[in-house]
């Protein structure tokens, strides 16, 4: 099956600064798959990177992401407004900023519609009553002339979704969507997003350091570090066995994803460190903080290495003792 | 959720509550002020006609009431504002209300002309300044801008008189309108607009100012918002984003300054009239002070006061229907 | 025109007290801020000026000293020409300098006192004290500003310390709206709530504890205040009731006005120094602007 979309070594950068040093990774139609890591690793400017709504400042260096036949990193600003909002959307973290406080939010599903479909106001408003229905806002018809203020905050998420979702695109991007939110709402809003993207076919890319979020609702994850790729694998695999030490330290690190390991039952382990200390290294980015840690790391940054069957690590370490093994297997 | 018109209701309503104390307030310290001031209207129309005895001096005064008591003077002119009646004016020696209502026109017409150039050239440089934020057109403009907000309006009335009727020829610098012809239709409007077009100007250059930087400010502050990339995000052109999305956000900070500069623009009607010979309320304004003529002066402080408090209620309804997030209370 | 324009901070910017640490960093941002550095240059320039004009410029300089209405630079000793009464344009512009300062910080300091006054009682005690206040300044932002100012002039004579009170007095509601705003953020701060606790006075609690904090805003609309009370002074000495004894700016584009068709430099000089003198203290608000609030600087 062809990827839906597939990221070649992207390079995003401001400046003075590289944030995104060459990545590579693909999205299958119809899956979801999580971008995993800490914040300031990068995974939200990629992100935002694809459908090339950067920060000021910030611009792709160099590399390819491929999406129905086409390089949106060097698509015509023209062919971009043609894919946002209708092949690809976006849905941000932040519900309350992330609508416009003086338009109803009728106003604001239906001109995403009517930008890229040839429909009536009319009509329009009905597709959009029919949108807010189909995300559980209740009453849609009266909750169509109501502003932002008027929602709580999983309702805005959800209003968010229908504009998302509103032209029945084929890849959703999911910028933390559910870390502004009670915990009690979370998991109502992946359900709902998760049961869109099968009803509709649409492909999820999920962003978020919530693991247990990745547990329960991802096809596939990758897990950046400091703008690079440490791990990639299916989240089957990924959870039963990591292969990167700082997925490792991750999972340590994150409770949840299994019953007995609770915050009240067991302590959080702690990666001793920080991000900051990946900038200016040669080798590994994760050098510093590896308890694995071997002189051959500081030399350059690993290669995203196969592991397994769509599994994938950026480490010396587990490359050398993945060789080990297969050599021991073999001779 | 709160209707248009329920909003609509509630600001006239606030407003029609807040015009009464507001009002008497103003009476009162008028009042009071007006007590300190030495030298009365007999005095300067017994200095000016020079022929004066202490009796008919008295007999003038006994006339306007000036002879009572303070607090009856301030009880009687009470009682007949609540009759519409503002008094007469001893220097002009007709009624208040009917030298008011011929000048109010010309104050009114200055005033709106002057904030809509005020809003529209104020919103569209900022907008322009914000769009090309560190590029030259920004630097431009900002100097023009500093150049409006350090001016006095009426030098720049005055040197527009300079440049635009002595030496072009283009527009007239005295009057509100050509004298001695009868226009109508679009020549009327025209006449009209030539001369309106440098005292507007004049009393709107300080404020295009103050407009223009913060609508600049204000609209770099919207291009960082999140729906900003949301609207991004859903394939709208650049233009529709700013337009639709980000203008309407960045005006409300400026709405909300409008209604506080109001009386400060109206009190520039007073220089920017005697500029260019505007038969508005404040070159009354200026008689009634030098003439010591009070019911007259009252009359016209009350006037523009009420002018302003009306305008700052059209500006809350616009405010209201910019931000819906404010529920009028 | 008040001190409620545009260079007023939004209320929310609330600055700790001043470090020596901190005010380190604010002399080197200031030095290295252009246009707080030209602004301050222009007016150390202006106040030279005003204070050298009896050396400059002996004697009066409402005194005839040539030819009437001399284009500038017709007569090389009077550089910038001579008015409709034979009076050196250059000794006037250079003694309506002083007039223009002295007005312009007599006139901010009582808007500043009065504001202050007003803002800080209010903000601090909130309840019904706050709220007669609150009217009160809207009444008086109700009546239209330089009408106001004009009706005071006329209750005392046109002399120069009544011009400063009357100015004063129609500019303070701005920068009481300023204070208020202030203190009602920083009153529910946890510094003022230990100073509660600790039973300090309440004079004691708004001078030392939150004075300090709210005094950025503060500074940063002095500037401006001086800058629309010089307008305000030219504006009202241009309607020729300013104080007759003494040389304005003000009143020299009034007596100028007459000859505007044909000597129109009369009106353009004086403008144009009234111009640079306002500029430049918008340039320094703003300046002060950019260093004492950082967080609110424009791109």
């Amino acid at each position: 099956m062809a990827p839906l979309l597939e990221v070649q070594d992207l390079v995003i950068g401001f400046p003075q600064a590289e944030i995104v040093h060459g990545i590579d990774f693909h999205i299958d139609p119809g899956e979801t798959l999580a971008l995993v890591g800490e914040s300031g690793c990068g995974k939200s400017i990629t992100a935002l990177g694809l459908i090339r709504l950067l920060p000021q400042g910030a611009a792709i260096r160099r590399g390819r992401v491929l999406f129905e036949g086409m390089d949106l990193a060097t698509a015509s600003p023209r062919q971009m407004r043609d894919i946002r909002g209708k092949r690809i959307s976006l849905i941000l973290q932040e519900p309350m900023t992330a609508l416009n406080p003086v338009l109803t939010i009728g106003r604001q599903i239906a001109e995403v519609l009517r930008r890229h479909e040839p429909i009536s106001a009319a009509a329009a408003e009905r597709r959009v009553v029919e949108l807010l229905d189909l995300v559980g806002i209740v009453e849609p018809q009266r909750r169509y002339h109501d502003f932002p203020h008027n929602f709580s905050g999983g309702m805005r998420q959800r209003v968010m979704i229908a504009m998302a979702v509103a032209c029945n695109p084929r890849l959703v991007i999911a910028d933390e969507p559910t870390t502004a939110l009670d915990v009690t709402i979370q998991a109502q809003v992946l359900d709902l997003l998760d049961g869109l993207r099968r009803q509709l076919g649409m492909a999820v890319l999920l962003i978020t350091h919530d693991l247990g979020v990745v547990a329960q609702w991802a096809d596939r994850v990758t897990v950046m570090y400091a703008g690079r790729i440490a791990e990639q694998a299916p989240v089957g695999a990924f959870f039963a066995a990591p292969r990167h030490p700082y997925a490792r330290g991750l999972l340590g690190a994150s409770v949840g994803h299994e019953e007995e390991a609770h915050y009240t039952t067991r302590r959080l382990a702690e990666i001793p460190g920080s991000v900051a200390s990946a900038a200016g290294l040669p080798g590994c980015p994760f050098e510093t903080r590896c308890p694995e840690a071997i002189p051959a790391c500081g030399i350059r940054p690993p290669a995203l290495e196969p592991v397994a069957a769509g599994h994938r690590v950026a480490c010396v370490v587990e490359a050398a003792r993945t060789g080990a093994n297969h050599a021991a297997a073999h001779g | 959720m709160m209707g248009v018109l329920d909003r609509t209701g509630t600001i006239l309503r606030r407003t029609a509550i807040q015009v009464l104390p507001t009002m008497v307030g103003i009476i009162i310290l008028c009042f009071f002020l007006l007590q300190l001031v030495p030298g009365d209207v007999a005095d300067v129309l017994a200095g000016e006609s020079g022929s004066a005895t202490a009796e008919t001096m008295a007999a003038l005064r006994a006339r306007i009431g000036l002879d009572q008591p303070v607090l009856t003077q301030l009880v009687t002119y009470l009682t007949n504002l609540a009759q519409l009646d503002l008094g007469r004016s001893a220097r002009f020696n007709l009624p208040v209300t009917q030298l008011i209502a011929e000048r109010l026109p010309g104050t009114l017409l200055l005033m709106l002309s002057a904030l809509s150039m005020a809003l529209v050239f104020g919103v569209l440089f900022g907008w322009i300044m914000a769009v090309f934020a560190g590029r030259w057109p920004d630097r431009l403009l900002q100097v023009l801008v500093l150049v409006f907000y350090s001016t006095p309006g009426f030098w720049i009335g005055l040197m527009a008189i300079v440049l635009f009727s002595v030496k072009l020829g283009w527009l007239p610098s005295n009057g509100s309108m050509t004298v001695g012809v009868t226009l109508s239709g679009w020549d009327l409007i025209a006449d009209r607009a030539k001369y309106l077009l440098l005292p507007s100007l004049a009393m709107a250059s300080f404020f295009i100012a103050v407009y223009a930087r913060l609508t600049r400010a204000a609209m770099l502050e919207v291009q960082g918002q999140d729906f900003m990339r949301t609207a991004a995000a859903k394939g709208l052109h650049p233009a529709v984003i700013q337009f639709r999305h980000a203008l309407r956000n960045a005006l409300i900070p400026v709405t909300t300054m409008v209604g506080l500069h109001l009386g400060n623009l109206l009190g520039g009607a007073v220089v920017v009239e005697t500029v260019y010979g505007w038969p508005g309320m404040g070159r009354l304004a200026l008689e009634a002070v030098l003439g010591r003529d009070f019911n007259l002066l009252l009359g016209v402080l009350l006037l523009s006061s009420l002018l302003v408090i009306v305008t700052n209620a059209a500006i809350d309804l616009l405010h209201g229907w910019l931000d819906p997030r404010i529920e009028a209370h | 025109m008040d001190g409620s324009t545009s260079a007023a901070p939004a209320p929310a910017a609330i600055t700790t007290p001043l470090r020596p640490a901190v005010r380190g960093r604010m002399v080197r941002a200031a030095l290295r801020n252009p246009s707080l550095m030209i602004g301050v240059l222009i007016l150390l320039a202006v106040i030279v000026v005003a204070i050298l004009a009896p050396l400059l410029f002996p004697g009066d300089p409402q005194d005839m000293v040539a030819d009437p209405t001399l284009w500038p630079g017709e007569d090389p000793q009077y550089p910038l020409g001579t008015d409709s009464l034979g009076r050196d344009v250059a000794a006037g512009l250079a003694y309506g300098a002083r007039v223009s300062l002295l007005m312009g910080l007599a006139a901010a300091v009582i808007g500043l006192v009065i504001g202050i006054a007003v803002g800080a009682t209010g903000g601090f005690f909130g309840g019904w004290v706050d709220n007669v206040l609150v009217r009160l300044t809207e009444l008086f932002q109700t009546v239209p500003t330089f009408l106001l100012v004009i009706v005071i002039v006329a209750i005392g004579e046109p002399s120069a310390p009544v011009i400063a009170w009357a100015i004063g007095l129609a500019a303070w509601p701005g920068v009481a709206r300023l204070v208020r705003a202030q203190f009602r953020s920083l009153r529910e701060t946890d510094f003022v709530m230990a100073a509660r606790a600790l039973g300090y006075s309440a004079p004691r609690i708004i001078l030392r504890e939150i004075m300090p904090s709210a005094l950025a805003p503060i500074i940063v609309a002095t500037s401006v205040l001086m800058a629309n009370a010089i307008l305000t002074e030219a504006g009202l000495s241009f309607l020729n009731m300013g104080d007759p004894n003494l040389m304005s700016w003000g009143s020299m584009i009034g007596d100028g006005r007459a000859l505007l068709r044909t000597e129109w430099y009369l009106t353009a000089l004086p403008g144009a120094a009234i111009a640079i003198t306002v500029l430049s203290l918008n340039l320094v608000g703003d300046g002060l602007n950019d260093v004492l609030n950082p967080r609110s600087g424009q791109a």
